[in-house]
């Protein structure tokens, strides 16, 4: 399976009299994306190589490790879009506990609860406690800010965080940030980190040396991707100035219950699905609210990312997939694209 | 005789000057004025206030229902009134006692904003 999948990708490759790739040519490519495929930036010239099975292959590399993201599962939340939120977030930590590799940890990229009752991160902790990884790392969303300016939030979550919960932490050489952009949000505007949080993450970033791959994550995303709903953070640049120097970045975000990535030098930004509904597209509804698809497509357009991280090439890798998969045909929906991260030779 | 005419005169005088600036005084008196229960209504639906500026007058009370799918508050930029977080259906309202422009906006999704002008 691995080497026919390698296989492929050089035909492509060298298929320069491509006309593009057709639509089920380019399906083909996407479904291939649950089993996980590496790119790497070489001299500028795209390789892959599958990783899925070659993961822990080199075991004397023995700081590889993978860890996943979940996002947006608004436990309490019970409408048409999806009336049980609990069994998706089930579905995704069976789909994690099924995964050949044990993550080293996971990071839940916000809104955890709808309301910020008690009741439902209470509910959220109980299936959390069923996965294999038992390490999760948080940051809130604007939902779990509701209860006096997220004071539930950080009584259960926000142990060793700072302000309204900002952290970092290391596992085996990549650097970790934990931001929050959902606090003190200013009429107009859109996800905001504030002057204090800043100040931290210069002096917390100062010192490392600059291939040192870092990982932010937060609950809005930190690039602008539709102003008009709110969807990006008024003070990111600030933020990613800071990262600039440093040769593997990657910024994982929810918020948008939706894919969405961008690669801009050797920054990588990736939004993942929620794991309880999805939003439409920007600007293809009145809104940015809770999309209702048919009952038998939503487990498609739910999922996690699961990120793995390769020492030899200083690279992660993330894929996202879906919380069900549609079985022999490619769809819209099937897989999703994985994204490119860079290397740390510059 | 006469002084008492003059009196009478400049009393009723100043009980007309002081009934016109009473009656100046007090911005209630308008035509469209109702005296006491004066509403209006304000829906939040599709991450919209609606509609997003409402003009009312002094001692009205604006009653906000969100009709979205998603909770919503509804906070004064200024500290004047703040509600609870609404979730689908419910309602919050406040009485303007003062005239002036009251913008406010929802804290969980910021770029909904709107304008209560109180006259």
């Amino acid at each position: 399976m691995t080497d026919k999948n390698k296989d492929l990708i050089d035909q492509k490759l060298q298929d320069l009299n491509n006309d593009g790739i057709d639509r089920r040519g380019f399906l083909k490519c996407m479904a291939w994306a649950g089993t996980g495929l590496v790119w790497t930036m070489s001299g500028g010239i795209p390789t892959s190589r599958a990783f899925a099975k070659t993961a822990h292959r080199s075991g004397g590399n023995g700081a590889d490790f993978t860890f996943v993201q979940i996002s947006d599962s608004h436990i309490g939340f019970s409408k048409p879009a999806n009336p049980d939120v609990t069994a998706t977030l089930q579905t995704a930590i069976n789909k994690i506990n099924a995964m050949p590799h044990k993550p080293d940890f996971i990071i839940h990229t916000g809104d955890l609860s709808q309301l910020s009752k008690p009741s439902e991160f209470d509910t959220l902790d109980q299936v959390l406690k069923g996965a294999s990884a038992k390490q999760v790392y948080f940051v809130p969303g604007e939902h779990d800010m509701l209860s006096d300016n997220g004071e539930q939030y950080l009584q259960r979550y926000g142990k060793g965080t700072k302000g309204s919960g900002w952290y970092s932490f290391d596992n085996k050489g990549v650097h970790f940030v934990g931001l929050v952009n959902v606090a003190n949000l200013k009429a107009g505007g859109m996800g905001s980190l504030g002057h204090e949080q800043l100040e931290w993450l210069e002096d917390d970033l100062e010192g490392r040396s600059a291939s040192t791959p870092i990982v932010l994550f937060a609950h809005i995303p930190l690039w602008t991707i539709y102003p008009d709903w709110g969807w990006g953070t008024d003070d990111s640049e600030q933020a990613l100035s800071y990262v600039k120097r440093f040769g593997s970045v990657t910024v994982l975000n929810g918020h948008i219950h939706q894919i969405m990535q961008k690669v801009e030098g050797r920054v990588s930004f990736h939004t993942a699905m929620s794991t309880a509904f999805p939003q439409p597209a920007p600007g293809t509804a009145p809104s940015a609210g809770p999309m209702k698809v048919p009952a038998d497509q939503l487990q498609r357009v739910l999922g996690i990312t699961d990120v793995n991280y390769l020492v030899s090439g200083r690279s992660l890798a993330v894929v996202d997939s879906p919380l069900g998969n549609s079985g022999s045909s490619a769809s819209e929906n099937e897989g999703a694209p994985l994204a490119v991260i860079g290397s740390s030779k510059g | 005789m006469k002084n008492n005419n003059v009196w009478i005169a400049s009393f009723t005088a100043s009980v007309i000057i002081a009934i016109a600036l009473l009656v100046a005084g007090s911005p209630s008196v308008t035509a469209s004025d109702q005296p006491s229960a004066a509403s209006a209504a304000v829906n939040i639906d599709n991450f919209v206030f609606g509609p997003q500026t409402i003009t009312v007058p002094v001692g009205a009370t604006v009653t906000w229902t969100n009709k979205d799918d998603i909770p919503h508050t509804s906070v004064s930029t200024d500290g004047v009134f703040k509600s609870k977080v609404l979730d689908t259906d419910e309602k919050f309202s406040y009485k303007f006692e003062k005239a002036g422009t009251y913008p406010y906006y929802c804290t969980i999704h910021p770029k909904m904003t709107g304008k209560v002008v109180v006259q």
